[in-house]
C-alpha cells in the first residue's frame, strides 16, 4: 500500500480550529476530556461524531448545551460502532445516488473502555469486518468511570475499583486487561494505533492518519482519570507519559497488520513511579509489584519482537514528539 | 397501470421496499422474516435495487445503523421477527424519541421459551408503548400496501416517526398471494424522495441524542407522544390519497357486517379473513354478530373504535399474545379501558387465539361468539383462552 496521505501536524502548525468546544463538565484534569480535544482539533469541523454513553456522552450534552461543533450523535452505550456503520452506510448510498453534494468525511464512533472492550465488542468487531469506513476511537481510562469507577475488562491487574475492592480474600482487579489493539488488529484492518495525550503530536497525527486510511481504523487512546485512579488532578498528563515511559502503555501503531514500534523504550522508568501516585494501586504488596512488573515487561517486549525491534537500535526518530 | 402478480407475501415486501427506492437495509436473518431480507439483498446484488444491503452481526446493530442510516439522512429499511425484535427493545425507544423516520417490517412470532418459530403478536406487544407507528396488515395486497404508505407516514413532516409494518409469520408472510404491483411512476408520484428536516450533516453541525435532566425529559417524552397521537391525521390523509390513486380504501379501523350487529368480535392481522367467513356464516344463520378489525394499533384511533363498536352488547376482543399475570391481554385491556367511562359500554371480553401457532378456524369464532353469550350471564372478566389443553 502506498504511504498515506495526510497533512502532519507538528508544534509549529498546531490546528487553531477546536470542534470540540471548551465549557463540558468533566472534572478537573480529565486525561479523557483531553484526549477527545485532541481527537477532535485533528479530525477538523468537516466530520461527524458518534459517542457511546459514557463520560465523555454525559459530560458533553446536557440538553439544552452541547461542547460539539460537529455534527455529533449519541443513542445508546453498546453500539457506537453500528452506529457509526449506519452513518457510514447512509452517506455511501447517499453519495453514490447523488443525494448529497458532500464528499468523503471522517466519520468517528467514540467509547469508553467498557463500551469497547466490553458491552460494544460485537457492535466493534462487526464494523470492522464489515469495513466501514470509519474511525473508532477507544478513551481507554480503564474502568466504568461513569457509574462510579466499576472495573472493565480493561481494568489493569491489582487495580481498585467498585466492584474490584481489596479485601481479605482480594488483591483489586484479578484478571489481567484485555489486549483491545491486538482484537482490533486480528480484524486485518489497515490501520491501529495506541496513543496517549501525553505525547499529542504523535497522537493528533495519528488521527490524521486514521482518518486518511478508507476502512477501518482503530485507535486506543490512554485516558488518565484522576477521579477513579484516585490521583492528583494535576497528574494525569503526568501519569499518561509515565504510562509510556515504564512501558505500561506502549505506543505503536499497526498498519495492514506490520507492527510499528513508535517509541522504544530500552530503560524504562521504575514501575513504581507510574504506580505510587495513584490511589487504586495503593494497597499491592511487594509480590505483586513484582508479577505485574514481569507482565509489563513481557507484554512490552511482545510488541517490541511484533515490530522487529529487538532487530535494530532504538534510534531518536522513534521517539515521537511530545 | 398495475399488473397483477401471484408471489409469496415477503417477496411482495421486498418489492414494495425496492419501489419505495431505499437507500439502506440493514438486517439479521431471523424466522419468518428471512425472505424479505434475502430478496432484498438479491436485488441490491443484481443492481436492481441502488442501496447499501448491511448484514449486520446483529438485530442490536441493525436497529443501531439503521438510526445511523436515518440520522444521515436516508432512507431507511430493517425487518426482523421475535427474538430479533426482543434484542432490538433498548433501541425501539430511540428513532421515535429522536424523531428518525424508518420503516421496520416484523413478520410477528411466539417469543420463547418454549422456541416456537410459529405466529402469534407476543413480539411486537412488547414493543407496544415505544412511540411506534404500528399498523397490521390483513393480506398480502396490504402488507405491500402499507410498506410503501410507511415512507410516506414516517416521513410527512407533521410526524417523523418509524413505522412497524406487521405481518403476521408464516400464515401470511410466506403464503403465495395474488398482489396488484403498481407502475414503478405511480409509486414516485406517491412517494417523493424524502427531504429529512434534520439530519447528520457537517455543513449544518447539530447535537442528537442528548443528555435529559429531570426538568426536560418528561417535555421531551410527552412531545414524543404528542407527536404519535398527532401522527393520525397525518396517516389518514395519506391513506385517502392512497385511494385516489390507487383505488385501495384504508381506514384506520375496518368494519364488516357490523350493522345491526349486537356481538362484535375484534381482531388484528391475518385471523381476520377467517374470521369474516365466520361471520358470514353465523349471520346466514341468522346470528346478529359483526367483525371490527384494528388496522391502526399505535396511535389507537379511539374516535373511529367507538363508532366502530357503537350499539353493540358484547364485544369479543381477541388477542394473539399473553399478558401473563393480568386479567386480559394488551387488545383486550385496550378496547375495555378506552371504553370503561362510556355511558352505554358494552360488556368486553378477552380472548387468547392462536397462541405460538395454534391453528385458528372458523369454528373458534363461533365458540368465542358463543361465549359472549353465556360469559355475559357469568361476568366473567378474565381472558378466556381459547383451544388450549386444559
Ligand atoms: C445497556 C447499558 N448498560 C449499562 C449502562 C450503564 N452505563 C453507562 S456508562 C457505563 C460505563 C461507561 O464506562 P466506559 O465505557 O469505560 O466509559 P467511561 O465512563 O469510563 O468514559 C455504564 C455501565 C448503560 N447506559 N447501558
Ligand atoms: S470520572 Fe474520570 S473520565 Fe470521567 S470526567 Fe471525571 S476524570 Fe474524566
Ligand atoms: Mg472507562
Amino acid at each position: 500500500m502506498s504511504e498515506l496521505q495526510y497533512e502532519k501536524i507538528s508544534a509549529k502548525n498546531l490546528p487553531q480550529e477546536e470542534p470540540f468546544a471548551p465549557g463540558h463538565r468533566a472534572c478537573q484534569g480529565c486525561g479523557e476530556v483531553l484526549a477527545l480535544r485532541m481527537v477532535m482539533k485533528a479530525v477538523g469541523h468537516q466530520a461527524i461524531a458518534v459517542s457511546a454513553t459514557g463520560c465523555m456522552e454525559v459530560c458533553t450534552s446536557t440538553f439544552p448545551t452541547s461542547s460539539w461543533r460537529t455534527p455529533w450523535f449519541h443513542v445508546a452505550f453498546e453500539n457506537a460502532a453500528a452506529v457509526a456503520s449506519g452513518v457510514d452506510s447512509g452517506y455511501k448510498a447517499l453519495r453514490r445516488k447523488g443525494k448529497t453534494s458532500q464528499g468523503r468525511f471522517p466519520i468517528l464512533a467514540i467509547a469508553g473502555d467498557g463500551g469497547t472492550a466490553d458491552i460494544g465488542m460485537q457492535a466493534l468487531s462487526g464494523a470492522l469486518e464489515r469495513w466501514q469506513d470509519f474511525i473508532y476511537v477507544c478513551l481507554d481510562n480503564e474502568a466504568y468511570m461513569n457509574t462510579g469507577i466499576q472495573r472493565s475488562s480493561s481494568t489493569p491487574f491489582g487495580a481498585m475499583t467498585t466492584t474490584s475492592p481489596p479485601g481479605k480474600l482480594s488483591k483489586g482487579q484479578a484478571t489481567w486487561k484485555k489486549n483491545m489493539p491486538a482484537i482490533a488488529a486480528a480484524h486485518g484492518v489497515p490501520y491501529v494505533a495506541t496513543a496517549s495525550p501525553a505525547y499529542y503530536l504523535d497522537l493528533m497525527n495519528k488521527v490524521r492518519k486514521a482518518a486518511a486510511t478508507e476502512g477501518p481504523a482503530y485507535l486506543h487512546i490512554y485516558a488518565p482519570c484522576p477521579t477513579g485512579w484516585r490521583m492528583k488532578p494535576e497528574l494525569a498528563i503526568e501519569s499518561a507519559r509515565l504510562a509510556v515511559q515504564s512501558r505500561v502503555f506502549p505506543l505503536y501503531e499497526v498498519i495492514n497488520g506490520q507492527y510499528i514500534l513508535n517509541r522504544k523504550v530500552d530503560k524504562p522508568k521504575p514501575l513504581t513511579e507510574y504506580l505510587k501516585p495513584q490511589g487504586r494501586f495503593r494497597h499491592l504488596d511487594a509480590q505483586t509489584l513484582a508479577d505485574i512488573e514481569a507482565r509489563v515487561n513481557a507484554e512490552y517486549e511482545k510488541i517490541v519482537r511484533l515490530a522487529g525491534a529487538d532487530k535494530k537500535p532504538a534510534k531518536a526518530e522513534d521517539k515521537p514528539a511530545e | 397501470m398495475s399488473k397483477r402478480v401471484g408471489m409469496e407475501v415477503s417477496i411482495a415486501i421486498s418489492e414494495a421496499v425496492k419501489m419505495a427506492n431505499v437507500d439502506v437495509v440493514a438486517a439479521y436473518p431471523i424466522t419468518p422474516q428471512t425472505h424479505i431480507v434475502e430478496h432484498l439483498s438479491e436485488l441490491v446484488a443484481e443492481g436492481e435495487l441502488d442501496a447499501e444491503f448491511m448484514p449486520v452481526e446483529s438485530e442490536h446493530s441493525a436497529m443501531s445503523a439503521s438510526l445511523g442510516s436515518a440520522a444521515a439522512g436516508a432512507r431507511t429499511f430493517t425487518a426482523t421477527s421475535s427474538q430479533g425484535l426482543a434484542l432490538m427493545h433498548e433501541l425501539m425507544y430511540m428513532a421515535p424519541g429522536l424523531r428518525l423516520p424508518m420503516v421496520m417490517a416484523v413478520a410477528n412470532r411466539a417469543v420463547s421459551p418454549p422456541i416456537s418459530i410459529w405466529n402469534d403478536h407476543s413480539d411486537i406487544m412488547a414493543e407496544r408503548d415505544t412511540g411506534w407507528i404500528q399498523v397490521f396488515a390483513e393480506n398480502g395486497q396490504e402488507a405491500f400496501d402499507l410498506t410503501i404508505q410507511a415512507y410516506r407516514i414516517a416521513e410527512h413532516p407533521d410526524v417523523q416517526l418509524p413505522v412497524a409494518v406487521n405481518l403476521d409469520g408464516f400464515t401470511l408472510s410466506h403464503v403465495v398471494e395474488p398482489i396488484l404491483l403498481p407502475d414503478q411512476a405511480e409509486v414516485d408520484k406517491f412517494l417523493p424522495p424524502w427531504k429529512p428536516m434534520l439530519q447528520l450533516d457537517p455543513a449544518k453541525p447539530i447535537s442528537m441524542g442528548m443528555f435529559g435532566i429531570p426538568e426536560i425529559y418528561f417535555e421531551a417524552k410527552k412531545a414524543t407522544d404528542e407527536a404519535l397521537v398527532g401522527s393520525q391525521k397525518a396517516i389518514v390523509a395519506i391513506w385517502d390519497e392512497f385511494e385516489k390513486l390507487f383505488g385501495r380504501k384504508y381506514n384506520p379501523i375496518e368494519t364488516y357486517k357490523t350493522e345491526g350487529a349486537e356481538t362484535i368480535l375484534v381482531t388484528m392481522g391475518s385471523i381476520s379473513e377467517t374470521a369474516m367467513t365466520a361471520v358470514d356464516q353465523m349471520r346466514d344463520q341468522g346470528i346478529p354478530v359483526g367483525l371490527v378489525r384494528i388496522r391502526l394499533w399505535r396511535p389507537f384511533p379511539d374516535k373511529e373504535f367507538k363508532a366502530a363498536v357503537k350499539g353493540a352488547k358484547k364485544l369479543g376482543v381477541i388477542d394473539r399474545c399473553l399478558t401473563l399475570g393480568s386479567h386480559a391481554n394488551p387488545v383486550g385491556q385496550e378496547v375495555r379501558s378506552l371504553l370503561y367511562q362510556e355511558k352505554d359500554r358494552p360488556y368486553v371480553f378477552n380472548f387468547a387465539l392462536g397462541i405460538g401457532g395454534r391453528d385458528v378456524t372458523r369454528a373458534d369464532f363461533r365458540y368465542i361468539y358463543d361465549q359472549c353469550q353465556t360469559l355475559a350471564a357469568q361476568g366473567q372478566d378474565r381472558c378466556h383462552m381459547v383451544g388450549v389443553m386444559e
